[in-house]
């Protein structure tokens, strides 16, 4: 198939960027997203025109270092990643429009390319169980209830590829931080620390920037790990176990 | 060693953090403030369907508010309460909508060529400018109905504009006026729609699939109860359903 | 997969007995070196000697701490915990890792599980018998002292992380579940559905984040190590730092330190097409090999039978699926060349030849990786191969669950195996309930890597190499759900220990940044650079990466002849020649450049690529994942030769005229097994 894609380029963070128009010929429907932009940009090189800088690693959904804002939805019209978007959700003839992330938590790096820090911050802030290597009790010293240990790993699939903070018109990363809160809340090794992670995680998420959540619900629609919105019914229930206990 | 990278520079780590900082703690301010109205507009709906029973029946609702609780309250004492909670809940719903606005719009300065709304629901994206709305229609409101008790058709023979039931369908008996009253409902049960539901998500009492759709649920129908609630008594004095001699 | 019994003992017990080899098919390619020991492993029964040596590394004052400084190249399992731990211990680290965050390194791909003695299942595991699982699954080409750590500090690993909150499968009762995985008997896998790898590096990522917070790790992100810094002080040349390319604005930075680990992955990419991740490279550990350290057994490469096949010539990575898929899947291929276009479904039964069943009938669709990805590519070979016909070959077999579903109902095969049934149908679009599936093998894991001793440090003093960027654990051929394991014991539970003994004569003398040294390593990394954006060629980087790997795919693949290997360096050359005079990269140095950080890995793919194949043609006989078509049974069984082989190759780098590889230096590291006896496979 032949596609006209429409495509944010930039050169740098400092820079303002524009939408670039180009052409693609025979596109196979067996190619993922990112194969499509690969052609292009061998195209590109060989016309001598400076490839399109996009992230992407694992290409198998998991490292969640892709995505793009395809036709106004984050990874696309499909709940998956954006590496593992294949070109038979388009249709010959279409037009796409291709865009980076949209926050001011993550500024453009280039082209298509946003930089995430933020999310490495937010857990820095707490998204973490405190224990030094060696002090581990023995595994099966405290059992987890099956139930909770399903909630906690479903919740723990999040990728942080940022899709939920690209999708909400707010900008929150409320469905980001909500899965962390949740998949350590739900273990025994995680209540300890339970109230000053939210509290701070909170604080580092307000702080970079992010905006407030006010469960429109993109996020969770976005979110190719299928991360449910429960989670920020999750997060806020802690806060308020927070405020009540003093923090 | 030179240049850091620019992710590591950007943005400090937050040191002494206090959850009553946080804009989950705006949200939940909103979200207290927007139940006390949702038992406000309960009541007042109450009060309203009242008109169905007759001039007599909807002012002596309109007394019985004010003289409640006497002797041990003044005259008008519960309404002052109420007054008081309803003006605190007011300035405190509309300066967390401000604050979180201002955040959102902060969050994201450059917007998209093309955004589609996938999973939203319509009345979601609706919040603020309806909040707006609501405001603006709150203030007229008290202007007409208890402010100034202005009677936009100058009033009609035989009408008292302190009789609350008679400034109730001279008002509705005009069209226009009966027209901006439902648009207000019709705000205000997407208000509600997205507000109820949105609430219950705040107060962190949806943490599963079943509670966020039982809340859902909920929210719909108690949307559509009060803005149809409140709607009916304008539709029937406009058609003559419920008069002044009713 | 099944265990496999041990028919034949070899006739040479390991024994100190002097390797000699009959014929050198690599002899014009090499230069003979010394032999080479690993001096620091400690003596005595097997099972004490990581106590001993743990005992006997010596200490670092608390206070010292502060003052020594590590910089680890990597954030993936073995990374990230070693940056963790020794952050936690209060030294000075720096991490590196060229994606926008630590948590995105390629340990978040792995699906299937972790090892671990822990023996809940009291099914008759034990520390010593995931040794012995291990050595032999390796085909006797490991370190036995080694291995036996790796096996013993496993069942620590798996406390750290659940009390990390990694969310491990678990049982009713609350207890962990374990699974049989990856060619043993004894249910020993700790695994969280299938994504242990994502939980496990979120786990360590976590802890150093943590570290972040506390002051003790700096990380750098988008950040990529182009040069190791090795500096003479009088009497040893140590690794004092690394020069790293900051992949946004360009700048090359100089980072010094005590000590530099590297922890930078497996470079599978060297084929191009693997279920590797796009950045993954050999540039750490190749520019180090140019320094001065060892690579050893660079040929051992895994190949995994059961992937997605290639769709067309734009493929830009292979995916896997489990290997879980073959306890119920059988794989077959049409009898004759005539039906290979056909719908599959059409196809009688006596017209499909279920190949592995019909050659392996005691094993049949669970013979191990290696066994199983060789048979489908004979088939496919002489022609028999289904799906899209790519450079004129189909490339794919038939793994079908109609008979599966017939016996367990659909029901029964979705809940076994949905998400990867779901996975497949979205990159194929083909819907695997009612059409079988087609998967073809693909390079998946690589067991050479630089040399290291028992300490985790390379024949360069300073430098410690850890995780799948070393060779250590897994001879020549690597159990399923081992490698996670063995990254997280270097990170967590070896490295921080015998790093200690070396830090413990440090803070060495303060390098300069205007050290000679220093500045050497920084221009190297600016002429390159300078020279991939100068050459302005006609071809892309891409383009060179793609013929290369189908070099390697061809040549130094499943099956391996001398022939075969001789004409691959020949190519590999020539590519190499045209790689340095037509290469097109455009953009500038100083901003990010996606393709000129391609052209540094693969010009070093390039030249690793070349000693692989050196490697794979010195070692002329059939082991583990490397198979040497002069050397199998009269059943085309692999056969391995441990009179001759039995040691590990360790290549130094000899240098050459400017760009080319020189002839490298063999030496070679005798293996003997004091607690363990050799022998041979058979899966008929
Ligand atoms: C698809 C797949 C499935 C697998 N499944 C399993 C399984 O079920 N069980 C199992 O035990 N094993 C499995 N493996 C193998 C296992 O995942 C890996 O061997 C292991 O995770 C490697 O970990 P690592 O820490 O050594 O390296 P990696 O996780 O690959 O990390 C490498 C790190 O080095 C950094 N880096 C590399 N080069 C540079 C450079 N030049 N400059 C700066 N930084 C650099 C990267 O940024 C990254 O942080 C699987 C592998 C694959 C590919
Ligand atoms: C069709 C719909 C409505 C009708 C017919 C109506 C009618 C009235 C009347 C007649 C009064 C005067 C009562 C009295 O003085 O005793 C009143 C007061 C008031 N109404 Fe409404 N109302 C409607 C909707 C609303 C809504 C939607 C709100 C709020 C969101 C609202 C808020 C108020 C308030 C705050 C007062 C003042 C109460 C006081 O302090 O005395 N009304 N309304
Ligand atoms: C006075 C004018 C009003 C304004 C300006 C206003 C504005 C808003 C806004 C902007 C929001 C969304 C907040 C956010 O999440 O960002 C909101 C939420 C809400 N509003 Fe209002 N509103 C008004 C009146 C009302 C009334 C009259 C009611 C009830 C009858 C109400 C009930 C709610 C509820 C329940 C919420 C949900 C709170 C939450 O999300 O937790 N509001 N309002
Ligand atoms: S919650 Fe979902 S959308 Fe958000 S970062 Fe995690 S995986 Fe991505
Ligand atoms: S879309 Fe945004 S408003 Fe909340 S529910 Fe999701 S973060
Ligand atoms: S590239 Fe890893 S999730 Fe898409």
């Amino acid at each position: 198939m032949n596609l006209t894609l429409k495509i944010w380029r930039q050169p740098d963070a400092a820079t303002t960027g524009s939408m670039h128009t180009y052409e693609v010929d025979d596109v196979s429907e067996d190619m993922s997203f990112l194969e499509m932009l690969d052609v292009l940009n061998e195209q590109l090189n060989a016309k001598g025109e400076e490839p399109i800088a996009f992230d992407s690693d694992c290409r198998e959904g998991i490292c969640g270092m892709c995505g793009l804002m395809i036709n106004g939805e984050a990874h696309g019209p499909v709940t998956t990643t954006t590496c593992q978007l294949h070109m038979r959700s388009f249709t010959d003839g279409e037009t796409i429009t291709i865009e980076p992330w949209r926050s001011d938590a993550f500024p453009v790096v280039k082209d298509l390319v946003v930089d995430r820090g933020a999310f490495d911050r937010i857990i820095q802030q707490g998204g973490f169980i405190s224990v030094n290597t060696g002090s581990a009790p023995e595994a099966h010293a405290v059992p987890v209830p099956r139930d909770d240990a399903m909630r906690a790993f479903n919740v723990a699939t999040c990728i942080g590829c940022g899709a939920c903070v690209a999708a909400c018109p707010n900008g929150s990363a409320s469905l980001f931080i909500g899965a962390k809160i949740t998949h350590l809340g739900e273990l025994p090794q995680g209540q300890p620390e339970r109230d000053s992670r939210v509290v701070n995680m909170v604080a580092q998420h307000d702080h970079e920037g992010f905006g407030g959540c006010t469960n429109i619900g993109e996020c969770a629609a976005a979110c190719p790990k299928e991360i449910p919105l429960d989670v920020i019914s999750q997060l806020n229930k802690d806060l308020r176990t927070a405020i009540r206990h003093g923090h | 060693m030179t240049g850091v990278a620019i992710q590591n520079s950007g943005t400090t780590l937050v040191k002494g953090a206090r959850a009553t900082q946080s804009t989950i703690f705006l949200k939940i301010l909103m979200a207290v403030s927007g139940a006390v109205f949702i038992g406000f507009v309960l009541l007042h709906m109450y009060g309203n369907l009242r008109a169905f029973w007759g001039h007599d029946a909807y002012d002596a609702y309109a007394r019985g508010l004010r003289t409640f609780g006497t002797p041990d309250l003044p005259f008008g004492g519960l309404l002052w309460i109420i007054r008081t909670v309803l003006i605190v809940a007011l300035v405190v719903h509309v300066y967390a909508a401000a604050a979180l606005w201002k955040r959102a719009k902060r969050a994201r300065t450059i917007q998209y060529q093309v955004k589609k709304h996938t999973g939203a629901i319509f009345a979601s994206r609706l919040m603020r400018w309806g909040g707006v709305t609501l405001l603006l229609f709150i203030i007229w409101h008290l202007l007409e109905f208890t402010i100034v008790k202005v009677q936009v058709n100058g009033g009609s023979p035989g009408s008292d504009r302190h009789d609350p039931y008679y400034l109730l369908v001279d008002s509705f008996n005009t069209w226009w006026l009966t027209v901006i009253y439902l648009v207000a409902m019709a705000m205000l049960g997407a208000h509600l729609h997205h507000g109820i539901w949105s609430a219950t998500q705040t107060l962190g009492l949806t943490g599963s699939e079943r509670t966020r759709k039982l809340a859902k649920r909920t929210a719909f129908t108690l949307a559509v109860v009060i803005a149809g609630g409140f709607s009916i008594v304008p539709i029937f004095v406009l058609f003559h359903v419920i008069t002044k001699t009713s | 997969m099944t265990d496999m019994p041990d028919t034949t003992l070899t006739s040479h017990p390991s024994h100190d007995s002097p390797l000699e080899v009959d014929t050198d098919d690599a002899v014009d390619y090499y230069t003979p070196g010394a032999p080479i020991g690993d001096t620091k492993a400690p003596d005595g029964p097997i099972n004490e000697r990581w106590q001993t040596r743990k005992f006997e590394a010596r200490l670092v004052n608390p206070a010292n701490r502060r003052k020594l400084s590590v910089i680890i190249v990597g954030t993936g399992l073995a990374g990230a915990s070693a940056a963790a731990t020794l952050g936690e211990a209060g030294y000075v680290v720096k991490s590196f890792c060229y994606q926008d965050s630590p948590r995105r390194a390629h340990s978040i791909a792995a699906q299937g599980g972790i090892n671990a003695a822990k023996n809940y299942k009291e099914d008759g595991d034990s520390v010593h018998r995931l040794f012995y699982d291990t050595v032999k699954g390796g085909d006797y080409r490991s370190r036995e002292s080694n291995v036996y750590r790796l096996a013993e500090v496993s069942t620590s690993i798996i406390d750290q992380c659940v009390a990390q909150g990694v969310p491990f499968a678990r049982e009713y009762g609350g207890l962990l579940d374990n699974r049989s995985f990856g060619g043993v008997q004894v249910s020993r896998t700790f695994y969280a559905r299938g994504q242990t790898g994502q939980q496990l590096l979120i786990g360590a990522y976590q802890a150093l984040e943590r570290q972040v917070a506390a002051g003790t790790v700096e990380t750098f992100t988008r950040h990529e190590m182009l040069e190791v810094i090795v500096v003479d002080d009088g009497d040893t040349s140590r690794a004092r730092g690394i020069i790293a390319r900051d992949m946004v604005t360009g700048e090359i930075e100089t980072h010094l330190a005590d000590v530099v680990v590297l922890a930078s992955g497996g470079y599978g990419n060297v084929f191009y097409l693997s279920t590797n991740a796009m950045g993954c490279n050999v540039t750490a550990a190749w520019r180090a090999h140019r320094k001065g350290a060892y690579m050893a057994n660079p040929c051992y490469t895994q190949i995994h039978p059961t992937c997605i096949p290639v769709s067309g010539a734009h493929q830009s990575k292979l995916t896997l699926m489990s290997e879980s898929l073959r306890n119920d899947g059988r794989m077959w291929v049409p009898r004759t060349k005539a039906d290979c276009e056909k719908d599959p479904r059409s196809i009688a039964e006596e017209d499909r030849d279920y190949f592995l069943e019909r050659i392996y009938p005691s094993f049949g669709n669970l013979v191990p990786r290696d066994i199983a990805s060789r048979a489908a590519k004979n088939m496919c070979d002489e022609g028999r191969g289904v799906g899209p016909e790519v450079d004129g070959v189909r490339r794919g077999v038939y793994l079908d669950f109609a008979d599966a579903i017939a016996r367990l109902g659909k029901d029964g095969v979705e809940e076994k195996y949905d998400n990867l049934l779901d996975m497949y149908e979205r990159i194929t679009g083909e819907n695997p309930y009612e059409v079988p599936m087609r998967i073809y093998p693909a390079v998946h894991y690589v067991m050479g890597g630089l040399w290291v001793d028992y300490d985790l440090q390379s024949s360069i003093p300073g430098l410690f190499v850890t995780g799948e960027a070393n060779f250590s654990d897994h001879g020549a051929n690597r159990l399923g759900a081992s490698a996670l394991m063995q990254g997280l014991a270097d990170g967590y539970f070896v490295l921080p220990h015998t790093i200690r003994d070396y830090l413990a004569d440090g803070p060495f003398e303060k390098v300069d940044e205007d050290h000679p040294a220093v500045l050497e390593a920084r221009s190297a990394v600016e002429k390159r650079i300078e020279h991939f954006l100068t050459v302005n060629g006609t071809r892309s980087v891409d383009s060179y990466h793609r013929e290369l790997g189908h070099i390697m795919w061809e040549y130094c693949g499943m099956e391996r002849t001398e022939d075969g290997l001789k004409k691959a360096i020949d190519l590999i050359r020539t590519l190499r020649d045209d790689f340095n005079r037509n290469l097109k990269v455009l953009g500038t140095a100083d901003s990010l450049n996606q393709s000129l950080e391609k052209a540094g890995r693969v010009a070093d793919f390039i030249e690793l690529g070349e000693l692989m194949c050196i490697d794979a043609l010195n070692r002329r006989e059939s082991c583990g994942g490397h198979f040497r078509a002069e050397s199998q049974t009269e059943d085309g069984e692999a056969l391995r030769h441990d009179d001759q082989y039995a040691y590990v190759a360790a290549w130094e780098f000899a240098g050459g005229e400017a760009g080319t590889m020189g002839k490298p230096v063999l030496h070679k590291e005798h293996l003997v097994y004091t607690a363990i006896e050799m022998k041979q496979r058979s899966y008929k």
